[in-house]
């Protein structure tokens, strides 16, 4: 049993002092040489010490998501949550040696509900701490409830560049990449590849059109070029169709002839389209980039590097599947909180704000780096995974693209390219009592 | 051995200054290769290969027994920890370690053996002798460093998803504190008094100073080189040099092994190795300290009284940890 569940939920039950990083934890009311499924009966009967429960609330909706192309892609409905789940495990692997548990609430509203609401009955009640997997106007929409003011809402789902920029709120971390970030990482790459010349075939989605935009940034900023753009609106769809796959045979060719010259195919197509399609099928002997292909990420079913075979493991024993990208964003919000209520001296949402922007913090996840949060528009800083289908091929920030305060800085929106404009550096005071 | 008798008594008809320049004694380095699934061993002499051993999936963590007849190694991917015969060069037995083993410690009478797994949260305590388990100690998420202290009383195993250094009672195999320290604790190491326990922090990057005693932590001490950026600098493994007047800790991708003055915990000097250094050891007789470098797959020799790099060794592929039979 990789986390000991069991026998941290027992060492709960006993509670142990509470303290400061640094200071040792007596050994009373720990679980002890047992094996998890008889920690009770071994546990001393210690005298009941304070504990700190620290409640986190997984805030999600339904949203209608493609299907994948692929029949390899299994069609999932618990992405993200599941991940969480983990974290809360790790979490408390951890605080049951130090008396501080953390607690997952789930809110999940159907597709037509009211995510609004929900989590104004949330923020009625005590844990004000939030992952969000919501998409941008749900997340701005709880964000901005008078009551979410003194809340602290980690970003799990949104790639949204906005959200980083003009519409950054205060009371939100972001602890998955932008498409800024995304496409920078890709960028200094196929820079390095010294492949220069993208060839944008996108889809028709609104993601589509910020991911494509972001491509073109990071053309110019690193010094590659976009010499061709064109939008693919065919239904695709080949899926269980007997000559579906005769369509796309003649399909992908027509739309990808008589290109300007280019290196590669910059596919860009967010909701599952027709970017499976394009690999093997384009009328150049392209290398595929973007969405698929080779691709940016924070996780993938293949990453085994820095220690990651054993969250891949962990989470196969709890999800009985693969752990996707949300999934992986749904655990590191949940570290992230953990990591804050071990080691932050107040467990308030602000004083938990306040430690997770401050140069104390910081996060591990399997990067072989430590992850920190950017001060200017509270996106978490972090290496980004550059992916084949089934292998790692790179990590970005690549070597040689300098920045002089962190290396992860080069991708994304750096301190002085920043729109984001915090209305007030302190958050504001609840306007409700509760 | 023979060879190196002869080597001194060839050496004795040359002028004493030589005698003096090397004063190596041959030993048996054992170099664990995580990717190519075996075990390089390296005369200390020539530093010639004197046999690269097949061992089973995934060797890492390699600690040989007090008496100096064998050595374990971690075999992860095959769940055991396989017993290689020190003289014979051969793997002569497995021991069933739980799941995932990685770092290993031998107590000082050589009885007991204490087992970090991995994937498990659980230090496997063991007698080596006849595999049998004595009892499995539940810590924190991925358990790895793992080091008894020298009178044998207390062993020190660090979980690096937890972030925390946990001391376990070898009398009652009960854990008597757990202390918080930066994030990934990759290993730990008694300073040879017994008195401190030094733990690396690979993605905090710093070294926590811990009281054996009072298990407060005394220091923390980080680490700057020009021209580096910080997140390369990355302490894993460490070793101190035979007079405890040294720490010698590699630095992984900064591809530095740094040297600290245990009594004033400054960082003293940073001696060049090569790509991602990872475990280290020291000579029985404490003139040279040897570095596994996982990325150039080599393992670079340092002459301890100069801090001077000497040499590089080719062995197997992404080195991992050293072990050294005297």
């Amino acid at each position: 049993m990789r986390h000991g569940g069991l026998s941290s939920i027992a060492a709960f039950a006993l509670s142990i002092a509470w303290v400061v990083p640094g200071q040792a934890v007596d050994a009373e009311g720990t679980v002890k040489n047992v094996r998890p499924e008889n920690a009770t009966s071994a546990l001393k009967p210690a005298t009941p010490k304070p504990k700190t429960t620290v409640g986190i609330v997984y805030l999600g909706k339904q949203y209608k998501e493609p299907i994948p192309l692929s029949l390899m892609e299994p069609v999932l409905t618990d992405k993200g949550v599941q991940g969480a789940r983990l974290g809360i495990l790790d979490n408390n692997a951890t605080g049951r040696f130090l008396g501080v548990e953390t607690v997952l609430h789930e809110h999940i509203v159907p597709e037509d509900g009211d995510v609004v609401a929900e989590a104004k009955k949330i923020f009625a009640g005590d844990p004000q701490l939030v992952v969000a997997d919501l998409e941008p106007h749900d997340l701005l929409a709880v964000a901005d409830l008078p009551e979410a003011q003194n809340a602290l809402i980690l970003n799990a789902r949104s790639a949204d560049d906005r959200l980083r920029q003009g519409d950054c709120r205060y009371n939100v971390i972001h602890v998955v990449p932008n498409w800024a970030m995304r496409a920078d990482a890709l960028a200094q790459y196929l820079i390095w590849k010294k492949w220069p010349r993208w060839f944008i075939v996108k889809g028709t989605a609104p993601d589509d059109e910020d991911y494509a935009n972001a491509v073109k940034r990071a053309a110019k900023r690193f010094g590659g070029e976009v010499v061709e753009e064109r939008t693919y609106k065919f239904e695709a769809g080949a899926r269980r169709v007997e000559t579906g796959h005769q369509q796309i045979q003649t399909q992908i060719p027509l739309a990808t002839q008589n290109a300007a010259a280019h290196d590669v195919i910059f596919v860009i197509d967010t909701s599952e389209a027709f970017g499976e399609y394009v690999p093997f099928r384009t009328a150049d002997p392209d290398p595929v980039v973007g969405t698929h292909g080779l691709t940016s990420s924070i996780w993938h079913r293949a990453f085994e590097q820095w220690g990651g075979m054993s969250l891949q493991t962990g989470f196969q024993k709890l999800a009985g599947r693969e752990m996707t990208e949300r999934d992986y964003a749904g655990w590191l919000a949940v570290r992230a909180f953990g990591e804050a209520a071990t080691r932050s001296p107040k467990h308030d949402a602000a004083g938990l704000r306040d430690y997770m922007l401050s140069n104390k913090f910081q996060v591990a996840g399997f990067k072989g780096q430590k992850m920190t949060v950017r001060p200017w528009d509270h996106q978490l800083r972090q290496p980004i995974l550059i992916m084949a289908p089934r292998a790692l091929v790179s990590l970005s920030p690549q070597e040689g693209f300098l920045h002089q305060h962190y290396p992860a800085d080069t991708l994304g929106f750096d301190a002085p390219e920043t729109a984001c404009r915090f209305p007030n550096a302190q958050p504001q005071k609840a306007t409700v009592s509760r | 051995m023979k060879m190196k008798r002869l080597n001194v008594a060839a050496l004795a008809v040359v002028p004493v200054l030589m005698l003096a320049a090397s004063p190596v004694n041959a030993a048996k380095i054992f170099v664990s290769n995580e990717r190519d699934n075996t075990v390089t061993v390296v005369d200390s002499d020539s530093l010639k290969v004197l046999k690269t051993i097949e061992t089973g999936r995934r060797p890492r963590g390699i600690v040989i027994s007090p008496d100096n007849k064998e050595v374990f190694v971690c075999l992860g991917d095959d769940n055991v920890v396989g017993v290689i015969d020190a003289d014979k060069l051969e793997v002569v037995r497995e021991l069933d370690s739980g799941p995932d083993p990685e770092l290993m410690d031998v107590s000082p009478d050589g009885k007991t053996i204490y087992i970090a797994n991995e994937d498990d949260s659980m230090v496997t305590v063991m007698k080596p002798d006849s595999g049998e388990r004595i009892v499995e100690v539940p810590v924190g998420v991925e358990p790895e460093g793992m080091r008894v202290s020298p009178d044998g009383t207390v062993t020190v195993a660090t979980s690096e998803s937890s972030s925390m250094a946990h001391f376990i009672d070898t009398a009652t195999n009960e854990l008597i504190a757990n202390v918080l320290v930066d994030t990934r604790p990759r290993h730990a190491e008694w300073q040879p008094d017994g008195q401190r326990v030094w733990v690396s922090s690979e993605v905090g990057g710093t070294v926590s100073v811990i009281d054996g005693s009072t298990h407060e932590i005394v220091k923390v001490i980080g680490f700057e080189i020009p021209g580096v950026s910080p997140e390369q600098i990355q302490p894993v493994g460490m070793r101190f040099s035979k007079d405890g007047k040294k720490l010698f800790v590699a630095l992984g991708p900064a591809n530095r092994v740094a040297v600290i003055n245990p009594d004033t915990f400054e960082v003293e000097n940073y001696v060049l190795v090569g790509q991602r250094p990872w475990h280290l050891e020291v000579h029985p007789d404490g003139s040279k300290l040897y570095v596994a470098n996982g990325l150039t797959n080599d393992m670079t020799v340092v002459d301890i009284a100069t801090l001077k790099p000497e040499k590089s060794v080719p062995v197997g592929r992404l080195p991992w940890g050293i072990a050294i039979q005297p």
